[in-house]
């Protein structure tokens, strides 16, 4: 397999009658040119629709643009202020803490632990049990935002909720005395059939000799996981790992279901920015945020390029 | 992972398995009762009790036009997106998995990082008024390329690592027969990564079906606006929730995708192993 | 495919040649001060378009339907017999008022957008400020200030459409806060079913009758952030403005003042007490519950606006429908702290708010707009919206007086509230203001006390005013 990050390795499967197309994968001789024409329309939507705002975005954080008011009309340049007012915020640093929270509990250990435990167990379950709990997975992975958020607080409603009836906890109120651990769950709830789907995959891949030959040596079930499929299962990891940080670090979802309630015990940030920036107004300071979380983001993924790395070697 | 034969400890465990199957499925399945409960009660609350039955609030429902046209609106913006998302991702996830380009992985990388600045709140009005520069608002095309760019930059990365998996030898032996690189692509590359392809459409299409501030922002036109924004309509002007209505919207809202979903998994085997063999 | 690679690509270019200016600049926008009014005021084909934040089915419906119903075939045909075809649309929509204002704001700083906004007048002076609007008489002319409709219009309400003393759009409907309060409890508790107390002493020692009652939340006095604008509106405003303070005076916002304490005094004691339910207060939804629980007859008294009556607790169509509403539900004007000690030494107060039609001051029609503006705002068409919708106390005096005979409580407010009504100020600072001013409550309900309460409110508004120096001292 291919690195993701740098070419593979192995001999070029040498074409010589097209220079550029030497590369060692390039199995159906498509050359440099013809791939960057290939390239070309998905990078032209991107440019235009996606770098171009998002670079304007970033430009407001250095203004103290608003939507409205005298700053609408004429904002001014305010240099590194907004940055540093974020940073030196209680409420950017208690966002930012449970942001971090947020992430590592419901994507790091909820829908990567889970979702790897699924597609494990449910290898070998009969097809039916496969089948239903797959779907049941899905399910709350496809269905609209929105409606999740409604049937999240009809579930953890203080006096009717069915979560109440269930654990016969009548009267408790989960929104607001346990609002990030609802988060959490609720996030792994949401977003475990990506990595599910994305183990799934990696483990019909695995060669099936290989975990006979650890069955037959009598390893445990922890031990073949171990030893043996997350060695192979590393690159899909870290693809995993980092696209369900970054969604989960700018999921939305947790101001349908909150709204950061009670007194800002589950203000994320991207609720901490929507506060700031919508109902606030304050349009440059909320793109200051922005490129605050991008920077903590890449911080994130270098974090994680190292961690796998050492663990390669 | 279970032995054919059953010996009192692989009966235990066997056991064992299935009431911890049976947790996780009822862990997912629970939050979705209500789904099923409040839109057939004619009181409904939060919380999920026996309905005292109604299909009142569907024929209100049906009644009312603007909600009916948006589902069609959504599936529109839903499939256009979809569409161009899918092509494009796998257009270039091809050539950069074939053509080694320095960088590729940082640079894609980044513009994942990008594409969280730009469905943030705070881009709205830079998207708002690059689009009235180019004469997009109320254009269907508009979102759709709007959405696009958000998600091209995720669905490229999930591609990539598709194709690079896939073994080089039928390509080669497609090249040796003559075949050009796209009609390689489409006949050879396509097919082994259907089911990637599939489950990227899927989550195109979800992405799209769920977003409320994009088409919201960028029509104005009430005709023209998805299920997303209709979704929200159902409020009383002092911002209560109607939610005779509104978990009655939900389930024809959620109707579409699962159905999608339904029919995608059959069809083409909604996840990422199948036709690799090496 | 090479060849036609270049198409995209020099657009692209274009593209951006076109908006990088926009980008380095991002202000601009607004209205053009030098548009004659009197444009295209001949034309004899005439397209106008509405919006408003109503949709059929929806939010707001029967708003809808008056316009698409009522507004737009009657004006059309009038203006057909003047030998003008006019084609008048209707953009609803149906969402939170911030992302409705948003939409709106996003319109007029690219000067496009309908012709006719429906906005909130609270919104009046931060988009004038914006320059987004311009006062009435600069878009159509002097006949703006003419017209015989504004005589039916009481001051206060005029000034929630006004900026610095301009008038900006028509005023449209208005409401009062006022106490609710359930007979039936207070019976139960031994009190009076007919209550008007003159002083907060006098609430709460109802209220403390009240909390003898089981299962019973003996007050609901809205706190926190999470119920928004509805704790400021409902809550604090009305509580300071019986401490004799406004939130805004003489181009200053409110500091730490000794009014601000007292009015968060009040709150410690009512949660201290346990006499409100501090979990309703802090829950994303706990408006909507305090409404359900009030409706079940758990709830004593509830700080509300007519808006609770008409909308929520309504037999007919509320959200929370009381089938007894007229028999059990009591309603009293809020008093002052003490007798004689409210704004402008009243013994009673509160706080109103109204949306406003704006004309678009980019509007390539102002003089029909005026004109479609000046119909919808006549008596005859403020009396149809009433009969189709529940708008409740309309702008003008003369439909109140007819058609609100019927409805007690309207009736009384209209009479009794409006005379000794608050507005708030609609400048940009305001929004940030009203959440420092939640949060104090917040604070509260969390166990702070007033003073670190009032602190950390300070500091907020000091940042939302731009400095210190529009910020009060006392």
């Amino acid at each position: 397999m291919a690195q993701p990050t740098s070419p593979p390795a192995e001999p070029a499967v040498a074409d010589e009658a097209a220079p550029g197309r030497t590369d060692g994968s390039d199995a159906a001789g498509l050359g440099r040119l013809r791939a960057a024409l290939f390239v070309t329309p998905a990078l032209l939507i991107i440019g235009v629709f996606l770098v171009f705002p998002a670079l304007w975005t970033l430009y407001l954080g250095v203004t103290d643009y608003r939507l409205t008011g005298i700053a609408a009309a004429r904002p001014s340049f305010v240099g590194f202020a907004n940055y540093v007012r974020a940073l030196t915020d209680p409420l950017f640093h208690n966002a930012l803490w449970l942001t971090l929270l947020f992430v590592f509990g419901s994507a790091i250990i909820g829908q990567t632990v889970l979702g790897f435990g699924l597609a494990w167990t449910l290898r070998s379950a009969p097809r039916w049990v496969r089948g239903t709990v797959e779907s049941l997975v899905l399910l709350a992975w496809i269905l609209p935002g929105v409606v999740v958020a409604f049937l999240w607080i009809a579930l953890l409603d203080s006096d009717r909720g069915t979560l109440n009836a269930l654990l016969g906890t009548a009267g408790h109120a989960w929104l607001v005395d346990n609002p990030m651990t609802v988060l959490i769950v609720f996030n792994t709830w949401r977003g475990t059939a990506f990595s599910m789907m994305l183990f799934a995959a990696a483990l019909a891949a695995l060669p099936p000799s290989q975990l006979e030959t650890a069955r037959l040596a009598g390893a445990s079930g922890w031990q073949t996981v171990r030893d043996v499929v997350l060695p192979h299962l590393r690159r899909h990891l870290l693809t995993n790992t980092l696209l369900i940080s970054l969604w989960t670090f700018n999921d939305f979802t947790p101001y349908l279901i909150t709204a950061g309630n009670p007194d800002h015990r589950s203000e994320v940030l991207p609720v901490y920015i929507y506060l700031t920036a919508i109902p606030g107004g304050q349009l440059g300071f909320g793109s200051a945020i922005s490129l605050l979380m991008l920077v903590i983001n890449l911080a994130l993924a270098f974090f994680y390029l190292r961690l796998l790395r050492e663990r390669r070697s | 992972m279970m032995p054919p034969v059953f010996t009192p400890a692989a009966f235990v465990r066997r056991i064992g398995f299935y009431v911890l199957v049976g947790l996780v499925a009822a862990f997912f399945a629970i939050p979705l009762l209500w789904l099923l409960t409040a839109p057939f009660d004619t009181t409904p609350a939060y919380g999920v009790q026996v309905p005292d039955f109604t299909l009142g609030n569907f024929r209100t429902l049906l009644a009312n036009e603007q909600a009916m046209i948006s589902l069609g609106e959504s599936v529109i913006l839903a499939l256009g997106s979809m569409a161009v998302t899918v092509g494009g991702a796998a257009l270039a996830a091809y050539a950069l998995s074939r053509v080694a380009v320095p960088g590729r992985g940082a640079l894609l990388y980044l513009l994942l990082l990008l594409s969280s600045v730009v469905t943030g709140t705070t881009a709205m009005v830079p998207i708002f008024l690059l689009m009235f520069e180019a004469g997009l608002i109320d254009s269907r095309a508009g979102v759709v390329l709007v959405m696009t760019g958000g998600l091209l930059p995720a669905a490229i990365f999930i591609l990539k690592d598709f194709m690079d998996a896939t073994p080089r030898s039928y390509e080669e032996s497609a090249r040796v027969f003559g075949a050009r690189p796209l009609q390689i692509l489409w006949h050879v590359v396509v097919p082994i990564t259907r089911p990637g392809l599939a489950t990227i459409a899927v989550w195109a299409t979800v992405q799209v079906w769920g977003n409320f501030l994009v088409p919201f922002i960028l029509f104005t036109d009430p005709a023209k606006q998805p299920a997303a924004v209709i979704m929200h309509t159902f409020y009383t002007e002092g911002g209560q929730p109607k939610l005779a209505l509104i978990s009655a919207f939900s389930l024809l809202y959620s109707a579409p995708v699962v159905a999608m979903y339904v029919f995608v998994s059959r069809r083409y085997g909604f996840r990422f192993h199948g036709g690799i063999k090496r | 495919m090479r060849h036609r690679l270049r198409s995209p690509l020099t657009g692209m270019f274009a593209l951006a040649a076109l908006v990088l200016p926009l980008a380095a600049g991002c202000g601009g926008g607004g209205a053009g001060p030098g548009l004659d009014p009197n444009r295209n005021a001949d034309a004899t084909d005439v397209t106008l378009r509405i919006a408003a934040n109503a949709v059929a089915g929806g939010k707001n419906a029967t708003g809808a339907q008056w316009i698409n119903e009522y507004v737009i075939p009657t004006f059309t045909q009038r203006m057909k017999a003047k030998g003008v075809n006019v084609k008048v649309t209707f953009e609803g929509a149906g969402v939170e008022d911030e992302q409705y204002k948003t939409k709106r704001a996003l319109d007029l700083k690219t000067r496009s957008g309908a012709d006719l906004m429906n906005l909130d007048g609270i919104w009046t002076g931060e988009f004038a400020q914006a320059g987004y609007l311009l006062p009435l008489e600069q878009v159509v002319g002097e006949k703006a200030n003419s017209w015989d409709g504004w005589s039916q219009i009481p001051g206060p309400i005029q000034g929630n459409s006004s900026f610095n003393g301009k008038r900006y759009g028509l005023p449209w409907g208005t409401d009062g806060r006022v106490i609710f309060y359930n007979k039936e409890l207070f019976t139960k508790a031994g009190l009076p079913a007919t209550w008007q107390p003159k002083s907060w002493d006098d609430i709460l020692a109802a209220v403390r009758e009240l909390k003898k009652l089981p299962g019973v939340t003996p007050v609901q006095l809205n706190a926190g952030t999470a119920m928004g604008e509805a704790t400021t509106m409902q809550g604090v405003l009305p509580m300071l403005a019986g401490t004799g303070r406004d939130v805004y005076a003489n181009g200053k916002w409110m500091g730490a003042s000794p009014q601000l304490n007292e009015v968060l005094g009040l709150y410690k004691t009512i949660f201290d007490e346990g006499l409100g339910d501090k979990e309703v207060q802090l829950q994303a939804k706990g408006r909507d519950k305090s409404f359900a629980e009030f409706a079940e007859d758990k709830v004593g008294i509830l700080f509300e606006g007519d808006y609770f009556w008409r909308s929520v607790i309504n037999p007919d169509e509320g959200i929370a429908p009381m089938e007894d509403r007229d028999a059990t539900v009591g309603y009293a004007l809020i008093p002052a702290a003490r007798p004689g000690s409210g704004v402008r030494g009243q013994d009673h107060v509160s706080y109103s708010g109204g949306a406003t039609w704006m004309i678009n001051p980019n509007t390539e029609y102002p003089q029909q707009a005026w004109e479609l503006l000046t119909f919808m705002g006549s008596a005859e068409a403020v009396r149809k919206a009433n009969e189709l919708t529940s708008i409740g106390i309309t702008q003008r005096t003369d439909v109140n007086e007819q058609v609100l005979a019927d409805d007690p409580l309207l009736k009384m407010i209209s009479e009794q509230v409006l005379p000794i009504t608050s507005t708030r100020p609609s400048l940009a600072a305001y929004t940030e203001v009203s959440v420092a001013l939640q949060q104090a409550t917040a604070d509260i309900v969390s166990g702070r006390s007033p003073q670190q309460a009032a602190q950390t409110y300070k500091a907020s508004v000091e940042r939302a005013a731009g400095g210190a120096a529009n910020v009060s001292t006392g």
